[in-house]
């Protein structure tokens, strides 16, 4: 048999996979249970991305979780309490809160969403009651041959959220979900699966907040399939926060129907190594998707942000801006891909990555593609990568600010551009002083 | 819509002008490669015995390797073995001057509209004529002699000047650089050899004019430039091919080393054979082509207006070791029917305020995919490190495919590169205007590609740019999508 990358991961998911099949008393014969079975094997038959995949050419996540994790480890128990739990929480977020420990969903610190027009279900509870309610929902966005993480996530996960929004709701307050992890005692490693279903004409928010303390490594795995209606509007945002040892990969997916409209905001502010890959696809005539993502690194953090998006029909518009900013001995990795199909005329599209190295030793790494097979287009990119303005930052000195604080001042107005829009008043004002304090430092 | 559609379809129907085959006597080997056919070149050649070891370990290199299958291009897999590897001209004994060089060679460059005798008369170009691997004339030898500038088919320079042959050859593009390198490296045919001493301004134009001939023979180029120490250079290629319905592989190597202070100018256009318009025929065009600024203050630039071929896989690159090296690349590349083109440029900053500009312009009409592929690496210690880069697409209709992959590495952060890239087509507000001023559409067309490409075409010599903007019109004429 041809070796595969990423064997012992394998080897240790095979005598996990089989113990998780022992356990599952009747419920092994379900629709997601097949699916399940078929993304393992996909797994164990192709493995991990190797040295040599072109997508994780900057990112050897699977060699990175070969050295510093220990799969076969036992979950930790818990040893959080509320104060933790709360000093994760976005002070003034008026929203639907819900709280994963350790991966797993806890019905103690989550709230009861009682709200007309959204149903927000555990996965757990939607898998152990009645799987026939995912179906149409779970698996159908994202392709786990297509990331062996997916098909990782796919054959474990379970624990998640199900949203269903229906049609013509607007709901006020977001939802958020914050997942907190402890490795104080030992390692961590979890699989998140949330499925979200926007009805035509709905309108709503959904937060991800990703913390993790303790000096022991973490791997999280998330997988986001979200499927958006007719003129519906949706707001994602990701916020990633995690300890220096925590090696975190997501994998987003979004599906558009005519005339909607989604924004993914993703801002990577720490951890080990990162890697999300959100992928867009407008189905249909009249989209708008929005991608705006920020990474403020220092130390050793990795962060490598892959972004598709797929345009299949005419009169769609993309917009994308990803900023960034270095220091220590990061590492910053973009790649963003705009297809532009034969069919998609009229297609406006365009994609900005920007890039501030503060020290010798942080690298970025950027590769804005364009693919276009339509020719009525007007599609654009840019990228830079440069320092810090040095006659902005004589103006400033010269105006009696110290050397410091102008270079705060300067990479402040340089991420700024990046909270400008967000709409909800205590993600920015949250946002905004998480910024001023690493930049300021 | 309905006139836009008639331009086009009477444009796409034009047939490949230079297609005509002469039928010249030619020196063939058998068809297919083993070691002894890379001993028969070498022997045909009259080489020196390091000149065949190096062969035949760069022979050995490329058994080991496997085809590249990264570009974003499709084609069905050239069959290695049935293909001849050499193919030289025949003729009964060197000639010392134009005048006995084969009449109906020279009808063959008159027909290029490359006459050698008008061009050594007229334009005060050096030509060194290459028709099917052998080089047949070189042509102002003599003045470039007394400058000590030396110019001449790669064997001779094998023979000639065996020291500087072996002490360059191999260095920038290393045998084992890639799978067609390495297949070059073992059966190169012939090519071009310019060395330029110290301090030495070349006065007039370098230039080499490639044609394959023959059927089923592969063109293996091997062009070396070494620019010592102060000097200066500029240099042409231009490529045509005639009609021919079997694909035919040109895999060619270009490798120029620039010393302290000076400066290499590269110039090429390619208008090989693209095949017809349902993609029958036409050229593979694998190239390595690299140049290293080895010493302080040396400059490269690239230009290149790819037009033909029907498969391109070409990246012209620079080494910025030097510090304040410069390395520019200009490029048009235009591809029509079913053309595909995967071209670009790597630049390589590792010295000390080093800069690169890279402008590339592609242009896809027909069923034709076109894709930018380029890196720009800045290593470590290269502070200061400079990079500007724009590359736009033009599409014309909707079957065809524009695409953009440029990598972008910084590891120092004192480096300031900014990369920009947009695709369009021509605008109906832009052709209207035109009409509206009286100029027909096929005209108004010409002069928007023109305008969209003028900032490379500006960078040609003179006389490669008046082809150039020939070859764009004949290209491109009415294809308004």
């Amino acid at each position: 048999m041809e070796k595969i990358a990423g064997q012992t991961i394998v080897d240790s998911l095979t005598s996990q996979f089989e113990s998780f099949e022992k356990s599952l008393n009747g419920q092994g014969k379900s629709a997601v249970h097949a699916i399940r079975k078929s993304a393992f094997e996909t797994l164990s038959n192709h493995g991990f991305p190797g040295p040599k995949s072109e997508a994780y050419k900057f990112t050897n996540f699977t060699k990175a979780i070969e050295k510093n994790l220990d799969l076969d480890s036992s979950s930790p128990t818990f040893g959080l309490d509320a104060q933790l739990i709360s000093a994760s929480e976005i002070a003034g977020l008026n929203a639907h809160k819900i709280v994963f420990l350790n991966g797993i969903y806890s019905e103690e610190h989550s709230d009861e969403v009682e709200v007309q027009g959204i149903k927000v279900t555990s996965l757990a509870k939607a898998l152990k009651a009645d799987s026939k309610s995912l179906e149409g929902i779970f698996n159908t966005q994202a392709n786990f041959e297509k990331d062996a993480f997916v098909a990782m996530n796919t054959a474990f996960a379970q624990h998640g959220v199900v949203i269903e929004v229906e049609a013509n709701a607007v709901i006020e307050k977001p939802v958020v979900l914050y997942f907190i992890g402890d490795c104080t005692k030992s390692q961590l490693t979890y699989n998140i699966r949330n499925l979200v279903v926007a009805g035509k004409f709905s309108q709503f928010t959904v937060i991800e907040k990703f913390d993790t303390i303790g000096e022991h490594a973490s791997l999280t795995n998330a997988v986001n399939e979200f499927s958006v209606a007719e003129n519906a509007h949706v707001q994602y945002y990701k916020i990633e926060n995690d300890s220096g040892k925590a090696y975190h990969i997501s994998n987003t997916h979004a599906s558009q129907a005519a005339n909607s409209n989604f924004t993914a905001n993703t801002y990577a502010l720490n951890g080990a190594m990162v890697r999300n890959n959100l992928n867009i696809k407008l189905e249909s005539e009249g989209c708008e998707a929005y991608m705006n993502g920020l990474y403020l690194l220092d130390g050793k953090t990795h962060v490598d942000n892959h972004t598709i998006v797929d345009h299949m029909k005419p009169n769609c518009y993309s917009n994308e801006l990803y900023k960034g900013i270095m220091d220590g001995s990061s590492k910053g990795v973009f790649n963003g891909k705009i297809f532009v199909r034969q069919d998609a005329q009229q297609t406006n599209a365009f994609q900005s990555n920007k890039n501030i190295l503060l020290s010798d030793k942080a690298t970025v790494n950027t590769k804005p593609q364009l693919e276009i097979w339509a020719d009525d287009v007007k599609c654009s990119h840019g990228c830079t990568t440069g320092q810090l303005d040095q006659e902005a930052l004589f103006y400033l000195q010269s105006r009696g600010i110290q050397k410091d604080k102008a270079r705060a001042i300067l990479l402040t107005a340089f991420a700024s551009d990046l909270l400008e829009n967000v709409s909800n008043e205590a993600i920015k004002i949250y946002l905004g002083e998480i910024i001023a304090q690493r930049l300021e430092k | 819509m309905s006139a836009d559609d008639h331009i086009l379809e009477e444009f796409t129907s034009k047939e490949y002008e230079f297609g005509w085959n002469v039928d010249l006597e030619a020196d063939e080997a058998p068809k297919g490669l083993n070691e002894d056919i890379v001993r028969f070149i070498s022997a045909k050649k009259e080489e020196p015995e390091w000149m065949l070891e190096w062969r035949l370990k760069a022979f050995e290199q490329w058994k080991k390797m496997a085809e590249p299958e990264w570009a974003n291009v499709v084609y069905p897999k050239v069959n290695y073995q049935d293909m001849i590897y050499y193919s030289a001209p025949k003729q009964s004994a060197k000639p010392k001057s134009l005048d006995e060089v084969d009449p109906e060679l020279i009808a063959t460059f008159e027909k290029l509209g490359i006459s050698l005798t008008e061009q050594k008369r007229l334009t005060g170009v050096a030509v060194d004529a290459v028709i099917d691997s052998v080089s047949v004339a070189t042509t102002f030898k003599d003045t470039l002699g007394k400058l000590g500038i030396i110019f001449c088919s790669f064997s001779e320079a094998v023979k000639d000047h065996p020291e500087l042959v072996r002490k360059h050859m191999g260095t920038v593009v290393p045998v084992n650089d890639n799978y067609f390198a390495a297949l070059n490296s073992a059966v190169f045919s012939d090519g071009s050899f310019a060395y330029i001493p110290k301090g030495v301004r070349c006065p007039m134009e370098l230039s080499t004019y490639f044609r394959i001939n023959a059927a089923n023979t592969g063109q293996f180029e091997r062009t070396l430039i070494v620019a010592e120490e102060g000097s200066y250079v500029s240099y042409l290629e231009g490529c045509t091919a005639p009609q021919r319905d079997e694909n035919q592989l040109h895999a060619a190597i270009v490798e120029i080393k620039v010393a302290k202070d000076a400066e290499v100018k590269y110039s090429t256009v390619q208008n090989w054979y693209p095949g017809d318009k349902n993609g029958k025929g036409g050229i593979y065009n694998f190239v390595t082509k690299r140049g290293i600024c080895e010493g302080d203050n040396s400059k490269i630039s690239w230009t290149q207006v790819e037009t033909g071929s029907a498969v391109t896989w070409k990246y012209p690159s620079c080494i910025l070791k030097g510090d304040n090296s410069q390395g520019e690349f200009y490029s048009v590349a235009v591809t029509n029917n079913y053309q595909q083109a995967d071209t670009g440029t790597k630049m390589i900053h590792i010295g000390k305020n080093t800069k690169s500009r890279i402008v590339s312009k592609g242009i896809s009409a027909g069923k034709s995919q076109n894709s930018y592929r380029g890196q720009v690496h800045v290593m470590k210690r290269a502070d200061g490190a400079r990079n500007f880069s724009q590359c736009d697409s033009l599409l014309m209709g909707d079957r065809c495919g524009a695409h953009t992959f440029p990598y972008i590495d910084i590891e120092n952060k004192s480096a300031q590169v900014e990369h920009e890239a947009t695709t369009s087509k021509i605008g109906e507000d832009q052709i209207f205007y035109c009409k509206q001023r009286g100029i027909d559409e096929e005209s108004a067309v010409a002069l928007i590609v023109n305008g969209y490409a003028k900032e490379v075409l500006k960078q040609l010599p003179m006389e490669f740019a008046v082809e150039a903007q020939k070859l764009l019109a004949l290209t491109l004429e009415g294809s308004v999508g």
